[in-house]
């Protein structure tokens, strides 16, 4: 699947609930398949700034693609991140740093997920492309 | 005093609804609601009188000005100051206490010098004074609180030394409620020759506040804490302090005379007064501070008292609920967690059923560490709320439970 192709199966099994609860309960058990990080990578320089709740996110490149495993101590935030995962992770750098997220907009939780609250979304996609564009930049 | 019903019908937003569900605002301690006729004195400002002040010599500038002492004699009063001397407007609390730690720095405080604050301070009452104490080499020193949320007496008194220069303490503690002893703190840095700061963000909508008996050398708190508007608050000194003190913003209307050479201040309270002053929010305050005397702070300190203690008998009642700050000196803050549910998660689930409350730190990161905890849900009710949105909060806290535990 393209990233594309991602978002757009994202936004669909979203769109089956329309009760905000139904949507709560699909980020929390989203959050439950999020890729178990190795516990040596939750300190503090994989800890991501700008949360309410902690995030940690780590980055592994194999010289083509870039695999990331988080974890949170919130739940919701962490499925969050599983999102976020679903959509970056086993990619290149180059699609990582080109890629548009829209998915967000039109899940229907949007007043939730928008870089204005605390979670620290936009913090998460932040230090996503960085890494991407730091790998990037160590291939070329 | 007025029913409850006639008070929320004062309030326009507290009949909004948020998703669909009317709201419930417990977030008080963040910033309260505004009523109506502090929103109609904004307006009226705007729409019939609006001009600088201090300046024109025209009718609209005679008008605001007017306006603009008369709020300043309103918050003289409402908290029992001597003189309208004694009486600064600020952009707020921040503003108030980071000009009097910038002042009180320049004029007496030497390297070696000591600060005492306390462990349940805002930041707003830490960093000015870290600031002040990287500048002037000068030493902070921080009272201790014990496991229920007070501040441990005994070793503020051991503390005190020929040192010590200021103490700056809040009057509550914004992040678990406790009312502290400041009578006690005062009398006793005053037995030394100390001044006392008393941090009043959290203590002057809460109940009777009177200079003449606190007897505190500053202070402050924000207007838009006591149901006014946001970007204006107070800075009280006494007058021996103010004179003595030198202005902590330069420009218009607080000088004498200027001149390249030198430039002469204005006479107090203008002195510390630069540029244009938020005089809309001074009015929209006066009003506010009206509005509160209307009510009657006595009444409001009693219904309040009564919304506490329904809280606290209610919340207590949930099973893994735990509140931090059990001080029997407590003004309606209720700091609590849910065991094994992070504060955020439950944050944002009772804000989707309407519940405004606080997540987090509360600005007051000391407080949290002392507990070992990465911050805590905050209810802050205050007089405008009822027994039934604590029902909600109750109702919401079982439906974050069921989601999460």
């Amino acid at each position: 699947m393209t990233i594309s192709e991602v978002q757009d199966s994202i936004i669909e099994e979203f769109s089956l609930f329309d009760d905000w609860m139904d949507k709560y309960n699909l980020l929390i058990d989203m959050g439950k398949e999020l890729p178990v990080i190795d516990p040596k990578f939750k300190v503090k320089d994989f800890l991501i700034e700008g949360c309410q709740s902690k995030v940690w996110l780590h980055p592994d490149y194999d010289g083509k693609i870039i695999t990331f495993t988080a974890d949170s101590d919130a739940i919701i935030t962490r499925g969050i991140v599983a999102l976020l995962i679903k959509v970056f992770s086993n990619r290149t750098p180059e699609e990582i740093i080109s890629t548009d997220l829209y998915f967000i907009e039109k899940i229907g939780l949007r007043q939730n997920l928008s870089p204005t609250r605390s979670n620290g979304l936009l913090s998460m996609v932040r230090q996503m492309k960085l890494y991407a564009l730091a790998f990037n930049a160590k291939s070329n | 005093m007025k029913d409850i019903a006639e008070i929320r019908a004062d309030f326009p937003i507290l009949n909004r609804k948020v998703y669909d569900k009317p709201l419930v605002y417990f977030d008080n301690g963040a910033t309260t609601q505004k009523p109506q006729c502090v929103i109609d004195a904004v307006t009226e400002v705007y729409t019939t009188y609006n001009a600088n002040i201090h300046r024109g010599v025209h009718f609209l500038s005679d008008m605001s000005s007017e306006a603009y002492e008369n709020a300043r004699e309103k918050a003289r009063s409402f908290i029992n100051a001597g003189k309208r001397e004694e009486v600064v407007f600020t952009s707020g609390t921040t503003g108030s206490i980071n000009g009097i730690a910038f002042s009180f720095g320049e004029r007496y405080i030497k390297p070696g010098d000591e600060i005492i604050i306390s462990h349940l301070e805002h930041h707003a009452n830490i960093v000015p004074w870290q600031m002040m104490c990287e500048r002037k080499g000068a030493v902070l020193r921080v009272i201790p609180i014990n496991d229920t949320g007070e501040i441990i007496l005994e070793e503020y008194l051991k503390m005190l030394s020929s040192k010590t220069r200021l103490v700056s303490v809040t009057q509550v503690s914004n992040a678990l409620g406790t009312v502290l002893p400041v009578n006690e703190i005062i009398a006793a840095a005053h037995s030394v020759n100390v001044p006392v700061l008393i941090d009043g963000a959290q203590g002057i909508q809460h109940g009777v506040v009177n200079m003449k008996t606190m007897d505190c050398d500053f202070y402050v708190f924000s207007g838009h804490k006591i149901y006014g508007p946001t970007g204006i608050g107070i800075l009280y000194g006494k007058e021996k302090w103010l004179s003595e003190l030198p202005p902590f913003q330069g420009g218009g209307d607080m000088v004498d005379k200027v001149t390249f050479e030198k430039t002469t201040y204005n006479e107090l309270p203008f002195k510390f007064e630069a540029g244009t002053m938020n005089f809309t929010g001074a009015i929209g305050m006066a009003r506010a501070l009206d509005y509160v005397n209307s009510i009657g702070k006595e009444d409001i300190a009693v219904r309040e008292k009564e919304l506490l203690s329904y809280a606290t008998e209610k919340l207590s009642g949930i099973n893994g609920l735990k509140i931090y700050g059990n001080s029997v000196r407590k003004i309606p803050i209720i700091s609590f967690l849910l065991k094994d549910i992070h504060q955020y998660d439950a944050g944002m689930i009772l804000d989707k059923m309407g519940i405004a409350v606080r997540t987090g730190t509360h600005c007051a990161q000391p407080v949290m560490d002392r507990y070992g905890i990465d911050g805590t849900i905050r209810a802050s009710i205050c007089f405008y709320n009822t027994k039934e949105e604590i029902d909600t909060l109750v109702v919401g806290i079982e439906k974050v439970i069921s989601m999460f535990a």
